[in-house]
Parts: structure tokens; sequence; C-alpha cells
């Protein structure tokens, strides 16, 4: 597993994952951890530690959730409902590590090489919540992850740090991993609640929001790993510490980045949050060959797609790759060299969605493999002229709302953008396709539309 | 996944389809050992409701069995107070339960994004041909392979990504296949 960060750079995250002992608890104690567990637990009774302090201090670092979305953490703590609304009702968080965005692999190197820094952003996070049943929701494909995961939890109640009244704290913890059996819809948010339960892992409508009513109808929070790593490193070092990383006090903390495609040394990497795209590649080593870039895809499949141009400068933050009107997302960065045929990728991406959707919403449902079923026709060379406007037409009426969840708006990102700025690649591939005197005809409303809403950074 | 697009593994023919959901037969009851019953004890002291146990009870199920036929989800509904459409109807909307019997190896071929930059598809198909042209979901007719094709694997940094079972595979490509193939005996 490749690990790496900028010379001169001390990493946070990945700091413990080449040390050969980084997966035992004795590693991860030797090496300070559960220090601030121990502290937090042994400052109840002084009054020095309360849950409040420990949300506070999530608020004050500015964390946003690294599992796509960005929603700033500790803003999305204080939607559980206080005791008085909220009744008897328990509260649970849910630490999702369904990692199944394409592009994404960091939870894995968590997970597999540090789960105890895992467990114990959960110990953390759970402790400001009132949550005293913790679970994690692991992909079902990572079944030695699980197995690990396992190990540490059982490891963990060993020391006494999970259980009845932990260290004598008064605090009752316990963690249970629980895992998929393949879904990528599983990992939104509502889905994954669904699916902790006995459930098809199926979104549904919001409002209730998961922190009202999430699993047995109970407040829940869900947080990717990623962002309860971070958890454990704010109560390490504080909120000011963690507001030290970025580019400005919206994007902060130490981040991890996924680069993968056409790259000399795929991998993760953690970087400070806003990192220049063009000094992530080159710690990649290049683009492979040393060839020129093409197209990168800043954030997962879903990310709209970016020319070599729109990247050039590009900071790497939730409002930095927002600003070239796409997203950061899992922040897994696929890089696309001049040999890449955009057409063909669209159409591998569209090959995703169709198989993925989770079939509750007639145009997702119906209009995923139809763009994918299109987009093959084009590429084999039997496309017809008002393909690429019928291919715009269809995604301008699936995203934006029309759908239960965001799965949709997804899946026609790739589409969009890959026509809106490569279109002479799928002309191409249509004028191959026709008799010579073929002639394309011009764009239509529907396309100007589109490029229009696109500039405004709407999907469609 | 679910909707119905592209199941992990053929339907295959020749096994009886019967009962009030679509499940194949394995043309025997099904029961877990004493092991697998203790691990289904434990993990009903995990959730606040027993239904929540199902998907790690069709683990174990898929552990023990090696996948999941009609009684095996009869089974598993009648240990959990599910009904068997139910718990059939949470089955397939997953893609990792077996619904048919496979092959000892079950290559996993990634051909997502990442993978299919780096060559996946050609090399999925290659490693089809090499097997006599299987399809895929199929299993080889000495009960070895069954080849499938995945989604993203959380590996795309090692793309092409497969996966042999539980395990990730180094990076396969058609020049190494041959080599891999031979490794799983
Ligand atoms: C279709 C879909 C798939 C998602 N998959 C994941 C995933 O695999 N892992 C993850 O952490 N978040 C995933 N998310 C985002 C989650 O819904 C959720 O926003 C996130 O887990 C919240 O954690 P955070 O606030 O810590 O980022 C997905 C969202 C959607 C719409
Ligand atoms: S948008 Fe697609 S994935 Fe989301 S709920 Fe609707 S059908 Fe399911
Ligand atoms: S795209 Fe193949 S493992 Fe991620």
């Amino acid at each position: 597993m490749s690990a790496m960060w900028p010379a001169g750079y001390e990493p946070v995250l990945l700091a413990r994952v080449s040390r050969p002992d980084s997966r035992s608890i004795d590693g991860y104690l030797a090496d300070g951890g559960y220090a601030s567990w121990k502290k937090v637990l042994a400052g109840i009774a002084t009054g020095e530690w309360t849950p409040a302090k420990v949300t506070e201090m999530v608020k004050a670092s500015a964390l946003r959730g690294r599992g796509g979305a960005g929603f700033p953490c500790g803003l999305k703590w204080t939607f559980v409902p206080p005791k008085e609304k909220r009744g008897n009702k328990p509260v649970y968080l849910l630490c999702n590590a369904d990692e199944s965005e394409p592009g994404t692999f960091k939870d894995r190197v968590f997970i597999e090489k540090d789960p105890h820094q895992i467990l114990e952003g959960m110990m953390l996070a759970s402790f400001a919540l009132g949550v005293k049943h913790a679970y994690l929701y692991i992909r079902g494909e990572m079944v030695h992850g699980a197995e690990i995961l396992n190990a540490a939890v059982d490891e963990a109640y060993q020391k006494g740090l999970l259980g009845k009244n932990v260290l004598g704290s008064g605090i009752d913890l316990d963690i249970t991993i629980h895992r998929g059996a393949g879904a990528y819809i599983g990992g939104e948010e509502p889905a994954l609640t669904e699916s902790l339960e006995e459930k098809r892992g199926h979104p549904r409508v919001k409002p209730p929001f998961p922190a009202v009513s999430g699993v047995w109808a109970a407040p829940t929070i869900v947080n990717n790993v990623e962002t309860l790593c971070c958890v454990k490193h704010i109560v390490d070092r504080g909120a000011d510490w963690f507001k030290g990383y970025g580019r400005n006090e919206k994007n902060t903390g130490p981040k991890l980045f996924c680069i993968s495609g056409h790259v000399e040394r795929p991998g993760v990497y953690e970087a400070p949050m806003g990192i220049p795209f063009m000094e992530l590649l080159a710690l990649a080593g290049g683009v492979k060959g040393g060839r020129k870039l093409k197209a990168v895809i800043p954030g997962g499949s879903s990310a709209p797609m970016l020319t070599a141009a729109e990247v050039a400068n590009m900071p790497l933050d939730f409002d930095g790759v927002a600003a070239a009107k796409s997203m950061l997302g899992s922040a897994a960065i696929i890089v696309m060299d001049e040999t890449a045929d955009i057409p063909k990728a669209v159409t591998n991406i569209s090959k995703f969605y169709a198989h993925e959707s989770c079939g509750q919403c007639t145009p997702c449902r119906e209009g995923t493999p139809w763009l994918n079923k299109m987009l093959k026709r084009l590429v084999n060379g039997q496309g017809k002229r008002q393909d690429i406007d019928l291919l715009l037409q269809i995604s301008g009426q699936m995203g934006n709302g029309m759908t239960i969840c965001v799965f949709a708006d997804a899946a026609i990102a790739p589409v969009i953008s890959g026509i809106t700025k490569f279109r002479a690649e799928f002309e191409a591939y249509l004028a191959k396709a026709a008799s010579p005197d073929f002639a394309l005809s011009a764009p239509s409303d529907v396309t100007k539309k589109v490029a229009e809403r696109m500039a405004e950074g709407i999907h469609c | 996944m679910s909707g119905g697009a592209g199941t992990p593994v053929s339907e295959q023919a020749g096994l009886p389809r019967e009962g009030e959901h679509g499940a194949l037969s394995a043309g025997k009851a099904v029961s877990f050992s004493p092991k697998a019953l203790a691990r289904f004890e434990k993990l009903l002291t995990r959730y606040p409701t027993k239904q929540a146990a199902l998907l790690p009870t069709l683990w174990i199920a898929q552990e023990e069995l090696g996948w999941i036929s009609r009684e095996a989800v009869d089974y598993v509904a009648s240990l959990l107070g599910l009904s068997p459409a139910f718990v059939w109807g949470v089955t397939t909307f997953y893609t990792m339960y077996n619904r048919a019997p496979v092959g000892k190896h079950l290559i996993q071929f990634c051909t997502s994004i990442s993978c299919h930059l780096a060559g996946a598809e050609e090399v999925f198909a290659e490693c089809r041909k090499r097997l006599g042209d299987l399809k895929p979901g199929e299993t080889t007719a000495d009960g070895r392979f069954t080849v499938i094709e995945v989604e993203c694997l959380a590996q795309c940094d090692k793309a092409p990504a497969v996966m042999v079972n539980d395990d990730d595979c180094a990076i396969i490509t058609k020049e190494n296949l041959e080599q891999f193939l031979g490794g799983l005996k």
C-alpha cells in the first residue's frame, strides 16, 4: 500500500500506517493512542470534559465531513434533538465505511493499517453525542478489513476501553462492526441506516434526516471513517491546531487524497486541505509516461469531469473544486491522459450507475440504463445524429430534485460534463458511424440550455 | 445492487426453481452447525431488534452453506421471525449473496473507471477466454472457477483490481494472467 505526503510535511492521519505494529492495540497505546479517550473519561468527574465541550471543539475546528458532501461535522451533531424532545430514545453513531464511490480507497488504509484510530474517533464522537452503542458499517467486500476491525474492537474491550462503566467513568459504550453485502447505494446516509436494520438499502425521502430519525427510528449521526479520525486528532491537539491546516477557515485540516488512473504512482496521499492539484499530481509522479493531461475527475465518479485547463490552478478543497464547478466529494482523483477516450470513459461510468440504481425512482431506474445503452451504441459506431442532444435531454430530466436521492444527479454529472467539455470526441464517433456525406446537426436548444446551467454550476 | 440489472451469479440450469420466492433449491433441508448457531446467538446481543441481524445471519449462512438456497432463506427467516419472501427480497438486493453455487475460486474483476483506464475489460475478456469461453457468472465444468464482473473494489491504485473469494490480488494484466490462474489450485 502506497502512503505518501509532500516533502517536509508531518503526516497526521497516516502517521502510523507504515509502522510494523500499526494494527495492534499495544502498538497504538505505545504511540500515545487512546490518550484522548482516557483524558476525556477522567475529566468527566471534575467537569473538565463534557459532551458539549467536544462538540464545540469540533465546531471550532471547522471540520467538514470527508464522506462526500463536505457538511460541517460539528453542526451536523447539533441536529440531534435534545433529551427533552427525544425522550427515552437512544442516539446512535454510524461510522460509514462503505467506501464504494469509484476511485475511492482511503478509508481502507485506516481500516487495514490503523483501526484503533477509527475506534478512538468513534469513542470520542459517541461521548459528544451521548451514544451508548455505535456501529461501523463496512462494505461487504472488505472481508479482511472487517476481521481486523473486529479484532481491534475485541482488544479495546479487553483493555476496558469499551463496555460498561468504561475506566470507572460511568460511561457505557459498545461498538459493533456490521458488514454490508455489496450495494453502492448503501453508502447514502438514509440507505445506510436502512441497511443496518434488516432491510434493503433504499434511500428514503428527507426529512426526517437521520439525525432526527435514523436507525430504529432513533436519532442517528452518520460520519465517514476519515471524519471520525479527524475528530480524534482535534481532541488530541485542539481546534486551532487543526485550523492551521488548509487554505482558509472553511477548508481545514489534514486530508487524504486517492489518486488513480493515468498517473505514475497511484495511491493514497496525505496533504493539507487545499494543496494545488498540480502539486498533488507531481507528488504522484506526474501523468503516466510523461504524457499530456487531458481530463480529471476530482471527487469520485459522481463529480463532473474537468479539463486540464480547469485544474491548472485549482486548489484541492471543498470550495476550490466547487469554484471549478465540480466537487471534492470523497477526494478520489481520477486522472486521464491524452490517450483516454472520453466517450468510452463516460460509457464505462454510466454502466456503474445503471448497475447500482436502487430502482425506487422512475427517472433513475429507467434513465440510468437508457443513458448506458445509448452511449454503448454510440461508441460501438451505431450512434444516431440526434443522440448527443438526446443524452443531454434525458440527463436533464433525471437530475435536480426529480428523485429521492442525489444518486441520479451523480449519474448524469459525468455524462453532461463529458459531452459538454469533449463534444468533438462524441461527434467523431457519430461521424464514423455515418455515411460519407454525414453532416452533424447544430447543437439544439437543449444543448445550449444545459451548457448555460453547467456554467452556473448546476448539473443540468 | 438491485433493480435487477445484472445478478452476480448467473442462474444455473438444472436446479429446481420453486417456492413462494424465486430462490433455487438445494434439494435438502439446511441448518447451522453448533458453532454457527453460537455465532448467531452472539450476534443477537449486538442489535436492539432480532431482525436487524439479518445481513450478518445471511453471511453466516453463506459461509456455512456456500450459497443462499431456498432452504437457506427459509431457515434464516425462521431464525429471525421474518417471512421468507422478505429475506429473499433482501438477499437479492445485495450483490454478494450467491444465489447459486459458485466455483471454488470466485474471480471478481473490477471494471469501474480507474480499472477501465488500465484496460480491465480486456483482461476480464481474456480471462474468460482462457477458461473456455466462460460467460460472466458461469462456472467451469470442473467446478473450479466462476468469473464475474464487479464494481469498484476500493483498490483503484492496483488497477486492474481483482479479488478471488475473500482475497485482494495483485495487479492482474494480460501478461501475468496465465501465472495468476496457474496459482489458483
Ligand atoms: C450514492 C451515495 C453513496 C455514498 N457512499 C458513501 C460511502 O461509501 N462512504 C461515505 O462515507 N459516504 C458516502 N456517501 C455520503 C454519505 O451519504 C454521507 O454524506 C456521509 O457518510 C456523511 O459523513 P460525513 O459527514 O462524515 O462526510 C454517499 C452518498 C451517496 C449519495
Ligand atoms: S435516485 Fe436512484 S438510487 Fe436514489 S432512491 Fe431514486 S432510484 Fe434509488
Ligand atoms: S475502479 Fe477498480 S478498484 Fe476502484
